[in-house]
């Protein structure tokens, strides 16, 4: 078994996510090679050779780009299984990648067993068991599956490419401005999530995060309806927080939520559906309908 | 302009889900069923395109048994001109290739310049389907947009990554994008346009005729996950329920005393 591990460059970094790939191969016990489109003089932390192509050339978003050169590297190395992380540069890719190689694709692997990959479905209420019917399989892996292995520095090899994509213009980055609070630093959060039901409800929450003396946070969709501003919004595309409590009020707990807030130190789940994936990371399961429940334990709080 | 969007009918995921009975997928009886929320955001930015440009068309196709008309008809009520329904009772046995090449097969004579679709659904979650379908027309494709706008033979993308940051891209037609939560505010169907769109095209066609391509992932079981040992489970009446938390509360954080 061979694994070919495609890395990521972020920001001026290789992104921690490769070690997660680097865990991955070990635990299937295959023999791998990266690669990573990234300056030529990185070092990853890896035992073994990794392939990198010259980022001022091959540029940070160019999938057609990327993907010439990976299935350039499939055929020099005959990997069984091309390894993505499940991220905005895995998620893009990997499809195209196992298209190209008419490839099976498995998204969020979180588990692996004798060639039997587990990826959850339906907002992690359920599992799968899936298996590829192809000689090379693609799989992008869930952030967090997978213990991450470091070891020792890496022998890189330049890989060399030439094609432009002429049809597709990155034109730079946009980041958010940094407004309100900041919750990496809060010791108590109490996020509202789509269970508010409407922005007014909004009120309930920050009165019980008032009574406890901590900050308001939200999940996406509370922030993507404009009932509160981006900065209050927990998670992958939002901010990943480590509180003393974190209570999350009406958050089914899909992964990209959990990822931003399953480091808190005790979690509390308020939702009517006992069986919401944030079960999974609570310490205490309240199922109750927070319309209800929240105003009462408010008012015992400030009594 | 010829505008496609690619929409699919996924359970409300707030229900309880039980596993079929061949232990395959989930229980389909039983379930409410709707737009998939990622195609609801595909949906609202096709129909704006269509009413600034005024001279499109927007096709909204979508895959799935008898059931499936229904996400169509809601859609032509939001402002999709036409309605394909490519009928296919065993949809969800089909992989993410199997479902871009039945598209891809719709799709490759009618010359299409922009393509939306969700960047994933809700129950499988795969985000493969855009990207696989534009190596199979040959398009450009860039996934997960929140930031949208035509000019001419190009469009210009956002297009969300970790963290909040985004990146900006310019990319010619045509084009096949995939839509993320927040990319525009979704508008409900007014009446008079429900009753309009009954009057609209909404036809079928066989899923035999358009599909050509074996699996290439076998699903072998589904399943639901064990719960979580040690989590304390409170339910009861909200004026004990919120004392018993408090008193957890005092007993196990500091936050309280
Ligand atoms: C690439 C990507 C990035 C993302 N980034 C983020 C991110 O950074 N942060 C984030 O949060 N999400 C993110 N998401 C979205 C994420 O997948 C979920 O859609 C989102 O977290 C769901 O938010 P929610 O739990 O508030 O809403 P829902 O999933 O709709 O859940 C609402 C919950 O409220 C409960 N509820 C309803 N009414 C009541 C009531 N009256 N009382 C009690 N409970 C009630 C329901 O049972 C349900 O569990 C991202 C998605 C993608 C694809």
């Amino acid at each position: 078994m061979k694994a070919l591990l495609i890395g990521e460059y972020k920001n001026g970094h290789i992104d921690e996510s490769f070690y997660e790939l680097v865990g991955f191969a070990n635990k299937i016990g295959a023999s791998s090679v990266g690669f990573m489109v990234a300056p030529l003089d990185v070092k990853p932390e890896y035992d073994g050779k990794v392939y990198i192509a010259d980022i001022s050339k091959a540029k940070d978003y160019n999938p057609k780009v990327h993907k010439g050169l990976i299935l350039k590297l499939v055929e020099k190395e005959n990997p069984d299984v091309v390894v993505f992380s499940h991220s905005s540069y895995g998620w893009d890719l990997a499809p195209r990648l196992a298209a190209a190689l008419r490839a099976g694709q498995i998204s969020e692997v979180i588990d692996v067993d004798n060639g039997e990959y587990i990826v959850p479905f339906c907002n992690a209420k359920l599992r799968r068991k899936v298996k590829p019917n192809t000689p090379k399989a693609v799989l992008t892996l869930q952030s967090g599956a997978f213990a991450p292995l470091k070891n020792n520095t890496a022998q890189i090899e330049p890989f060399d490419y030439t094609e432009e994509d002429t049809n597709l213009e990155f034109q730079g980055y946009e980041v958010a401005e940094k407004t309100g609070v900041d919750l990496t630093k809060a010791e108590v959060i109490i996020s509202a999530g789509r269970g508010v039901g409407k922005k007014e409800n909004i009120e309930i929450v920050r009165s019980l995060a008032k009574a406890l003396k901590g900050e308001l946070g939200a999940s996406r969709p509370v922030v993507d309806a404009g009932w509160l501003d981006e900065s209050y919004q927990v998670g992958t595309t939002g901010q990943t927080v480590a509180p003393k409590l974190y209570i999350a009020c009406g958050i089914s707990g899909a992964i990209q939520h959990l990822v931003g807030m399953k480091k808190s130190n005790f979690i509390v789940a308020i939702n009517k559906d006992k069986d919401a994936p944030i079960a999974e990371v609570a310490d205490v399961f309240v199922a109750a309908d927070l319309l209800e429940f929240i105003p009462m334990l408010t008012s015992k709080l400030t009594k | 302009m010829n505008i496609l969007v690619c929409i699919k009918q996924v359970p409300d995921m707030e229900s309880k889900f039980k596993i079929s009975s061949d232990g395959q997928w989930y229980d389909q009886s039983d379930l409410t069923f709707k737009i998939n929320e990622y195609d609801e955001y595909a949906i609202e930015e096709a129909v704006r395109l269509k009413e600034k440009l005024g001279n499109a068309e927007v096709v909204a196709l979508s895959i799935g048994p008898e059931r499936t008309k229904e996400v169509i008809r809601k859609a032509l009520a939001i402002g999709i001109d036409k309605g394909v329904h490519v009928l296919d009772n065993d949809s969800h046995e089909k992989d993410p290739l199997q479902i871009a090449t039945i598209i891809a097969n719709y799709a490759k004579d009618k010359n299409f310049d922009i393509v939306f679709l969700g960047m994933q659904s809700q129950d499988r979650a795969s985000a493969q389907v855009g990207p696989i379908l534009s190596e199979l027309l040959g398009y450009n494709c860039v996934t997960t947009i929140v930031g949208f706008e035509h000019q001419e033979s190009k469009v210009n993308v956002k297009r969300e990554l970790e963290g909040g940051i985004k990146a900006k891209i310019s990319v010619k037609l045509p084009v096949i994008l995939t839509c993320q939560l927040g990319l525009n505010t979704v508008r409900y169907p007014t009446l008079p346009n429900i009753m309009k769109a009954k009057k609209k095209e909404l036809n079928t066609i066989n899923v035999n005729d358009l599909l050509n391509e074996q699996p290439k992932v076998v699903n072998l079981q589904a399943y639901i996950p064990e719960k979580k040992k040690g989590g304390i489970l409170l339910e009861g009446k909200a004026d004990e329920v919120a004392d018993k938390l408090i008193s957890i509360l005092k007993e196990k954080t500091q936050v309280l005393r």
